[in-house]
């Protein structure tokens, strides 16, 4: 298993979670229905506004996922950043973790490993996480 | 005519991996309850305590049935009903 996602999108995550720094940042990539491939970048609002939670605004959700049916896409990647902790699921990720055909990506800004980030992908299936690889392609 | 009901992907093994199924019913509740009779098991996802779970989204066409009345929210013939996975974590 593993995620394959391009060096400009990855880019532009970290940048997302530097931006919205102290809060968590949120948002998914889509990509062709049935292709596993991440292609389409779509930051989300952090409705909790939250350092320690996400959560997608439910009229929000709601919209995604009538835009992704309309585009005959599918929601590859369900993306955060973790803003003092490392890039693994939390306990309330796990619970919460209601997509199993995505990759969970958690990022970390914390400042321990400053400049340096994390960017790490994982499938969460029944509670289950299973870290993969991840390939950057340029 | 019943109301249509959209089932998210990890639902899906409940209704036999039908995307959309039909229900019956003059109330979310009574909706959720003729699902559970079709399709078993599928209540207690949606419920518990009696309650809509935290981490489930509701809608009855457009709106969230939590501006609605929650499980006590009417439906009628012809609406459609949209269960999605809340998108959260800590």
């Amino acid at each position: 298993m593993s995620l394959t996602i391009s060096r400009a999108i990855v880019n532009a995550i970290l940048e997302q979670s530097r931006a919205e720094y102290p809060d968590e940042c949120c948002g998914v990539i889509l990509g062709p229905a049935g292709s596993n491939s991440p292609v389409r970048l779509k930051p989300m609002v952090n409705a909790a506004h939250s350092p320690t939670f996400y959560e997608f605004d439910p009229k929000d959700l709601l919209a995604l996922y009538r835009e992704v049916d309309d585009r005959d896409e599918e929601i590859v990647v369900i993306y955060h950043s973790h803003t003092e902790t490392e890039a693994y699921p939390s306990r309330t990720d796990i619970a919460y973790a209601g997509e199993p055909g995505a990759h969970y990506v958690l990022v970390s800004t914390r400042k321990e490993i400053a400049p340096a980030t994390e960017f790490r992908s994982y499938r969460i299936i029944d509670g289950v996480v299973t870290e993969e690889s991840v390939d950057i392609t340029d | 005519m019943s109301i249509e009901v959209r089932i998210p992907t990890i639902l899906r093994p409940y209704t036999k991996d039908q995307k959309t199924v039909s229900a019956e019913g003059a109330t979310l509740s009574a909706v959720i309850s003729h699902l559970d009779s079709q399709y078993a098991g599928i209540g207690e996802r949606l419920l518990e305590n009696g309650s809509l779970r935290r981490f489930i989204n509701v809608y009855i066409n457009d709106e969230d049935v939590r501006f609605l009345g929650g499980l006590e929210a009417p439906v009628k013939a012809g609406d459609s009903v949209t269960i999605l996975p809340a998108v959260a974590g800590g």
